[in-house]
């Protein structure tokens, strides 16, 4: 056990320095980094959004405004109060920490109303901050805020998806992850079991929010530019198809969504308008065969994929006996 | 009878509309007892569970528990403060493991704080580890410590009922109340049931409040009986007097035609 963490943790520390590496003396196109990047945004935005819509359960739409949040404040302090390149880390923080606030403030509503009215009242919030970003003219109106340090790199970005995804490991599997899980699947019985339920809300909103809101800071300082139409019904759904594409409540789930839907995206840009035909006739496909997303509800390890394994040749050696057998009966 | 009251409902009155569910109900339960709440349905015997575990605040009346008024308390106080209960209808958490089902109800107890959870402390990892013991004890208790990862939803139903008392055990309550822990059972397993509710009750040190339409469960285990009928009680007393008591076989029977 001891070694494996060790080895874990030099791997990690290997990569970063690789990565920064290659980040500064431009080993890698500046395209490719630049798609790299974004899949590991939108992988900790998805993370955060699965914790609210997979895990615990509750239809929002809030995580475009929460974003915005995210965005809007790191990108303020990073141009006006800390400055210096070497506060980017911490800038990023406090714009997660701001979203949170804001997660806190969403998750009120959630202790009373559910299903629809949620989604509904989650939008109105990520219509309202559109709405007051485009008219606050300190941070550029409806042109959007400029000139922000463009400080985002490939090596950042993997640091915070790491962190990102060892905090939702940890949280999942402690008190409140299973409180979660609980609330997902009965409400009133987790209420009954002495779960405090909107308490476990409201930390789990806060925390999604937290996660969205650093991905939302990252993708400001990476494009330099942020303005108020990016945080609107297109990152609502995209953010959403992500989820329910790779699967909810599922880490593994979240990496693969936002790993294929970017690429995809790319990958399709020839077609122009028609890609978001072929991504959402893949999500509705998705949605048949696999109503939990790709990879919903289980994780990628090691046991894991053993037993997925061991299930193919169980099913191909089933197959093959029923077809002996009805070699069998033929024969009769 | 130097009993001490463990809880008290004080002319308590839940109405739903017009409906009155529970009509100016008194009752006193003393430590250590085993009661059943019986009677016809629709009589208000589980509205009786949901209001003392606060799925309901009670339209007028007090419930005293330990002393304190607990009526007005949200659901998950309640429980904390020494009340625990099993569903009519099952309500496990069907996709989370056996063992998780009965972790999750150690919530109220457990200590460790958020920024524990993120930092992986010492004192969280301690409590983990501590609370997976205590639940493999109780799984143990009920006999589905080989059963610990399986998913709840699984699980037969008969088993489903056990884990749903292992889970309201986890809360560590003082009063158990169970609803219908017998719904569907064959008379052995009901007395395999007897068995174990009265083993429980010694080992933990529990009160037992218990609703249920088998009165080979009632009459096997109950020290006292309270009937209700239309929201109010009918009638409380041992199994034998209630046995033989006029009223309730009127309530049950339906009264015989008049000379």
């Amino acid at each position: 056990m001891f070694s494996k963490k060790i080895v874990s943790l030099t791997l990690l520390v290997v990569v970063t320095a690789t990565l920064f590496v290659i980040n500064h003396f431009q080993l890698i196109g500046a395209y490719y980094l630049q798609i790299a990047q974004y899949i590991g945004i939108y992988a900790i935005m998805v993370l955060g959004i699965n914790l609210v819509n997979g895990y615990l359960g509750i239809f929002s739409l809030g995580h475009a405004g929460i974003m915005a949040v995210g965005a809007y404040s790191s990108a303020l302090i990073s141009k006006f109060v800390l400055t210096d390149p070497v506060f980017f880390p911490l800038n990023i923080f406090l714009g997660g920490v701001f979203a949170l606030l804001a997660g806190f403030l969403i998750s009120i509503p959630s202790f009373k109303v559910r299903g629809d009215y949620l989604a509904i009242i989650t939008l109105g919030f990520t219509l309202i901050m559109r709405s007051v970003l485009q008219n606050i003219e300190f941070v550029g109106g409806a042109r959007g805020l400029r000139n922000i340090p463009s400080n985002t790199n490939i090596a950042w970005v993997f640091i915070w998806l790491v962190v990102a995804i060892v905090m939702v490991q940890m949280f999942i599997k402690s008190k409140y992850g299973r409180a979660t899980l609980a609330l997902q699947q009965d409400e009133i019985a987790a209420e009954l079991v002495s779960v405090d339920t909107k308490k476990t809300k409201m930390v789990v909103f806060g925390f999604s929010a937290f996660l969205i809101g650093v991905s939302g800071g990252l993708l400001a300082h990476l494009l330099s530019f942020t303005n108020p139409n990016t945080f609107g019904y297109a990152m609502v759904s995209e953010g959403l198809i992500m989820v329910y594409l790779g699967g909810i409540s599922s880490i593994t789930g979240s990496l693969l969504g936002a790993g294929l839907w970017t690429l995809l995206v790319e990958v399709l840009r020839p077609l122009g308008v028609w890609r978001w035909i072929i991504g959402a006739v893949m999500l509705i496909v998705v949605m048949i065969y696999r109503p939990s997303g790709l990879a919903g509800g289980t994780e990628l390890t090691i046991e894991n994929t053993v037993s997925f394994f061991k299930n193919i040749k169980n099913w191909f050696a089933s197959k093959t006996k029923k077809s002996v057998t009805s070699d069998n009966d033929s024969g009769k | 009878m130097t009993n001490e009251t463990i809880l008290t409902f004080n002319k308590v009155s839940m109405y739903f509309g017009g409906v009155k569910a529970i009509d100016d109900l008194s009752f006193e339960i003393n430590k250590n007892e085993i009661v059943g709440i019986i009677g016809p349905n629709g009589a208000g015997k589980t509205t009786v569970f949901n209001v003392l575990s606060g799925v309901y605040i009670p339209t007028s009346g007090d419930i005293v528990f330990n002393g304190k008024r607990i009526n007005n308390l949200p659901a998950h106080t309640i429980i904390n403060s020494g009340i625990a209960r099993t569903f009519q209808n099952i309500r496990l958490f069907g996709k989370l493991s056996v063992l998780d089902n009965v972790r999750t109800a150690f919530y109220g107890k457990t200590k460790y704080s958020i920024i524990d959870i993120f930092l992986n402390t010492r004192a969280k990892l301690d409590e983990e580890e501590s609370m997976r013991q205590e639940a493999m004890t109780l799984l143990e208790a009920v006999g589905l410590a080989d059963k610990a990862d399986v998913p709840a939803a699984s699980l037969p139903y008969g088993e489903q009922r056990r884990l749903e008392i292992a889970r309201a055990l986890a809360c560590k309550p003082d009063i158990l109340l169970l609803d219908e822990p017998a719904a569907g059972m064959n008379p052995n397993e009901i007395d395999e049931l007897n068995k174990m509710i009265v083993s429980i009750k010694e080992k933990f040190g529990l009160t037992i409040l218990l609703v249920e339409h088998q009165m080979r469960l009632i009459m096997g285990i109950c020290e006292r009986i309270i009937v209700m009928n239309f929201g109010k009680s009918l009638a409380m007393g041992t199994p034998s007097e209630i046995r033989n008591h006029k009223e309730v076989l009127e309530a049950y029977l339906g009264k015989g035609r008049k000379k």
